[in-house]
């Protein structure tokens, strides 16, 4: 008998083939249709925060320079004027073996891999987080496949995501490229289902624990310098998991009142399933585009519960524009002599325009940077855009257009984030969780489900409850 | 041309036609098929253009059609410079001043 490989088919059996590919029954932590028990999902992976940095020392990964950004601390404060600009930190993540924070993630799934017996791995990533899995099994000895969204329906690839392709392969992983579509999840489960494979899930436990190691440096290396945590720790968020395991480490870290700030880069109006919009945009993660959705519904990954639950650490959330994280790009290498790729510049915009917010005796930290290069490089992009059309002015960022216009900030002081409304977010997660898991009343547990994911505060659950027509005690 | 058997190649195939992808896809994704490419190890000899069967990194053996032969890297730094980006270094070391340092 054949096997039906037809769309329909494959994501009728994606349950069987992801419990065999993760080695984990998510129906153990299945508390009702709308609640489990995350921190039982989050301990399921039966390794301590000891023991991830044990894992990720043998492999290369952490550890990474917090570095102090003094030049562009400066520009802030003479900006800002007054005792405001406080002082900007980054870790440079793309010190890890390749080159960027998604070698911690990488390092725990890969490492749990081996140990379970699997041949090899596999990922869905057009980003950095192919290449680290790429890296990691090349240490382990196992094999690696990545599949990549990576052209439109003319063939035109990203220059972005060919460079992760070319790193990808340059670490031995055998890398699938297809065009644009949410179908690559019915490539993905079919690889998994013909090679047995583990699924190096980015929203697996192992994923998040493994970036917790990140918060918990930051907070250790802080009060070790400076006799205090930082204030604020900027996050790029896309599908969280950054966000998520960098915030659980600060608090593992004792960094309790630190505020954890998210930053994406404002795609609004692009849709991201759109063969036309896919070579309008010059980022290709850290966006809205994945940010908003995942905040708002984590459980839209590739696994039955993510363990990447951004708003139930998330303080702020900021937006900055693509002519905002390309003038940090470049004030990073001028300024600073960091060649660094886009994904940290987006949360440094952010923080060069916080920190003015700031008083000069308060620390902010940025907490990732990634390698750049060819077809990542923001002179690439550039000029990527400009061919396809994309109007490249220097002026006010406010005035940019997503997929039409990117304006590069005539004068730092231009750099103005915009804040989003968290509460709005943190309603719309609840009603996403009570409409698409289809739930018709609930329980005290459930609620006290909702109120841990959401933050909100309990007249304001019941509120939603009532407005979606739930039946609560 | 001729390609032969065990040469490292590019090749091409549909995996969903328009009608058989997924629902609510917009528009324009959903008049193109999914497509995809994978390299590997010709494991017949075969022609550009023609049907071949590969063997990739991992072992698997897939087939699509050959469409590039010992496929390279092409993205660079960009077509053209972009300029627009020149004043950025000048004007932020302009604004901290020469060989100023604070360190507050």
């Amino acid at each position: 008998m054949t096997k039906d490989d037809s769309y329909r088919a494959v994501m009728d059996r994606r349950n069987e083939i992801m419990k065999k590919a993760i080695g984990m029954d998510y129906s153990s932590f299945e508390i009702s249709p709308l609640s489990f028990d995350y921190e039982a999902l989050m301990s399921s992976t039966g390794y301590s925060l000891e023991d991830c940095i044990r894992i990720q020392h043998d492999a290369g990964v952490g550890n990474s320079p917090l570095l102090e950004l003094k030049n562009l601390t400066n520009a802030a404060r003479l900006v800002a004027g007054g005792r405001k600009g406080a002082r900007i930190f980054i870790k440079d993540e793309a010190s890890n073996p390749s080159g960027s924070f998604k070698d911690r993630r990488a390092a725990i799934s890969v490492h749990h891999a081996k140990k379970l017996g699997y041949k090899g791995v596999v990922a869905a990533t057009s980003g950095n987080y192919g290449a680290a899995v790429a890296s990691q099994a090349a240490m382990k000895n196992l094999k690696c496949i990545v599949l990549q969204e990576c052209f439109d329906s003319k063939g035109v690839g990203q220059p972005e995501i060919l460079e992760k392709q070319r790193k990808c392969e340059s670490l031995g992983a055998e890398v699938i490229q297809l065009s644009v579509g949410p179908e690559l999840f019915h490539t993905f489960l079919l690889i998994l289902e013909e090679t047995g494979y583990f699924n190096a899930s980015l929203y697996s436990a192992f994923g998040i624990a493994g970036i917790e190691t990140l918060g918990y440096e930051i907070a250790e290396e802080t009060l070790r310098r400076f006799g205090k945590h930082p204030e604020a720790v900027v996050i790029t968020h896309a599908g969280g998991g950054n966000l998520t395991g960098t915030a659980r480490g600060l608090l593992k870290g004792g960094a309790a009142e630190t505020k954890v700030i998210g930053a994406s880069v404002d795609l609004s109006g692009l849709h991201m399933a759109s063969d036309t919009d896919f070579n309008r945009k010059s980022f290709t993660t850290g966006h809205t585009g994945f940010g908003v959705p995942f905040a708002s519904y984590p459980d839209r990954s590739d696994v039955p519960r993510s363990a990447a639950r951004a708003l139930r650490y998330m303080d702020r959330y900021l937006t900055v524009r693509q002519g905002e994280v390309f003038y940090m790009t470049e004030a990073l290498a001028q300024l600073e002599g960091l060649e660094r790729g886009p994904a940290g510049n987006t949360s440094l915009a952010a923080a060069f325009a916080l920190s003015m917010e700031m008083d000069r005796d308060e620390i902010i930290v940025v907490q990732e940077t990634e390698y750049t290069g060819a077809g990542k490089h923001h002179l690439a992009q550039l000029s990527f855009a400009r061919q396809h059309g994309i109007e490249i002015s220097i002026g006010d960022p406010a005035t940019e257009v997503p997929g039409r216009s990117i304006v590069l900030p005539s004068s730092p002081e231009l750099i103005r984030p915009v804040e989003i409304d968290m509460l709005k977010l943190r309603r719309s997660l609840a009603g996403n969780l009570l409409n698409l898991r289809q739930v018709k009343s609930v329980d005290q547990r459930d609620i006290r489900f909702l109120l841990d994911e959401t933050r909100l505060d309990l007249k304001e659950v019941i509120g939603i409850l009532d407005d979606n027509g739930v039946v609560h005690p | 041309m001729k390609v032969q058997k065990g040469t490292w190649v590019r090749i091409h195939r549909v995996i969903l036609k328009p009608e058989e992808r997924a629902e609510n896809l917009p528009e324009d994704t959903a008049k193109v098929p999914l497509e995809a490419w994978t390299k590997g190890f010709l494991m017949e000899g075969s022609e550009t253009g023609e049907n071949a069967v590969i063997q990739t990194l991992t072992g698997r053996t897939v087939s699509g059609t050959l469409v590039q032969v010992n496929p390279t890297y092409d993205h660079g730094f960009g077509e053209e410079f972009i300029p627009e980006i020149l004043y950025i270094g000048r004007d932020l070391k302009k604004l901290i001043g020469e060989g100023s340092h604070d360190e507050g």
